[in-house]
């Protein structure tokens, strides 16, 4: 059986970290924690790549492949072998 | 609303935090997606209540489920709310497409002039909107810190006791009454395409060909929203897999057991000419629903897509293939 959501793009370089708070503040999937004065990792597999945290990290010490994860314009995109575009909801 | 107002601030429009019957009535179109780009608020100010400079600043969508979910969260709340121009979508979507964003917002703040309409430099943002703004580069480019506060707005008045959002509050759901007011759109967009084809089996097949088509897609529309969470394995084409499995099944008991007299292999093959299609459809829809839910990621979405679609394909074209092969024995046998 795949499992197709163990696994996604989310990177965390702890070494840039300055203890901010705003991504564990940002995710909607409490994917980070803030553990005495640096964000830890605390369940990387919850992660939707929204892309909230990396966005509002100061530091640039999160990376994620985000993007709008719709299913049509990604089959359209697979299909055509275009780029994806956004979503059929605008 | 105060008489003595600042020419400043003409540009702010008075609103309310309620909710009126021609409000819902926007609401019910909206969620059957009725005219989907047209809910729209008027970007801009608006006061909420009797504002003082001293009031806190929301900002919101300018879509209007999302801001008509702020302003009657905000009862008895004096104080402003900023609408973004997101083209008429919702927080969480137009965050993901930038156009609730760090630049709209920072523009908006200069075009309503809030410098001069509020002595304090905060924003309340909803949390959902964080995937396109960043709350530092807003404050070096405008000078307000942004705040994220809840990820629903019902939580607002909670959170502004005490400015804080629990661990509870900035958490994602996905409940079965909001897996249920999606079907209703699912549902929408499905009828046409099932309606044509439920017709044409009619006609080409018979009623029972028919009534499985519209079977497998309720059951992809409907079924699967509701029991998502209750399906077994973890991706979502093969949850679809199984449900529409299951509901192929009477069909295909029904289409074998209806011509007793033919050869077996004629009467298993008819009975596969229902466990072939119908199930892929299904697994497409479901695989499609993920673009509603609030938690599957566009890497996994990529990945089910690159290892289910060739399956879902052969398994319909195999499936269509043998229904023409049988029905061409049938005419030559008749």
């Amino acid at each position: 059986m795949v499992r197709a959501y163990e696994l996604n793009t989310l990177q965390y370089d702890p070494a840039l970290c300055t203890g901010c708070g705003m991504c564990a503040t940002v995710c909607p999937h409490a994917v980070f924690a803030l553990n005495g004065h640096v964000a830890q990792l605390v369940y990387p597999a919850a992660c939707m790549e929204c892309g909230a945290c990396q966005k509002n990290c100061p530091t640039g010490a999160i990376a994620v492949d985000s993007g709008v994860g719709c299913a049509t314009a990604m089959i359209i995109a697979a299909l055509s072998g275009k780029k994806e575009g956004t979503c059929g909801c605008s | 609303m105060s008489t003595n107002r600042n020419p400043l601030q003409t540009h702010i429009q008075p609103t309310t935090s309620a909710i009126t019957p021609a409000n819902r009535w926007d609401h019910f179109l909206a969620r059957l997606g009725v005219n989907r780009m047209r809910h729209r608020v008027t970007p801009g100010l608006y006061a909420l209540g009797n504002p003082t400079p001293d009031s806190p600043v929301f900002v919101a969508a300018n879509y209007t489920l999302s801001f008509d979910a702020l302003r009657s969260a905000l009862a008895g709340v004096d104080g402003y709310i900023m609408v973004l121009d997101t083209r008429g979508i919702n927080v969480w979507c137009a965050a993901g497409e930038g156009t609730f964003g760090t630049d709209e917002l920072v523009q908006r703040i200069e075009k309503t002039a809030l410098h001069d309409v509020v002595s304090h430099r905060v924003l309340i943002l909803p949390q959902l909107g964080a995937p396109g703004v960043a709350a530092h580069e807003v404050k070096e480019r405008s000078g307000f810190r942004v705040e994220y506060g809840p990820v629903r707005a019902a939580d607002l008045s909670e959170y502004l006791k005490a400015r804080r959002a629990t661990p509870e509050m900035r958490r994602v759901r996905f409940t079965l009454r909001d897996r249920a007011v999606l079907v209703l759109v699912e549902v929408v967009h499905a009828l046409l395409p099932m309606s044509i084809v439920a017709v044409v089996m009619l006609f080409l097949s018979n009623l029972l060909a028919s009534a499985a088509v519209v079977a497998a897609t309720l059951a992809g529309v409907v079924l699967f929203p509701i029991m998502l969470p209750w399906l077994p394995t973890r991706d979502f084409s093969s949850k679809g897999f199984i449900l529409g499995g299951a509901v192929a099944l009477p069909f295909a008991l029904a289409a074998f057991l209806r011509s007793p007299d033919a050869a077996w292999w004629l009467r298993a093959g008819q009975a596969l000419t229902y466990l072939l299609p119908l199930p892929p459809l299904t697994a497409f829809l479901a695989l499609n629903f993920t673009g509603s839910t609030t938690f599957t990621s566009r890497s996994g979405v990529r990945r089910e897509i690159f290892t289910y679609i060739p399956i879902m394909a052969w398994s319909f074209g195999i499936g269509i293939v043998l229904a023409i092969v049988l029905s061409l024995i049938r005419v030559v046998g008749g």
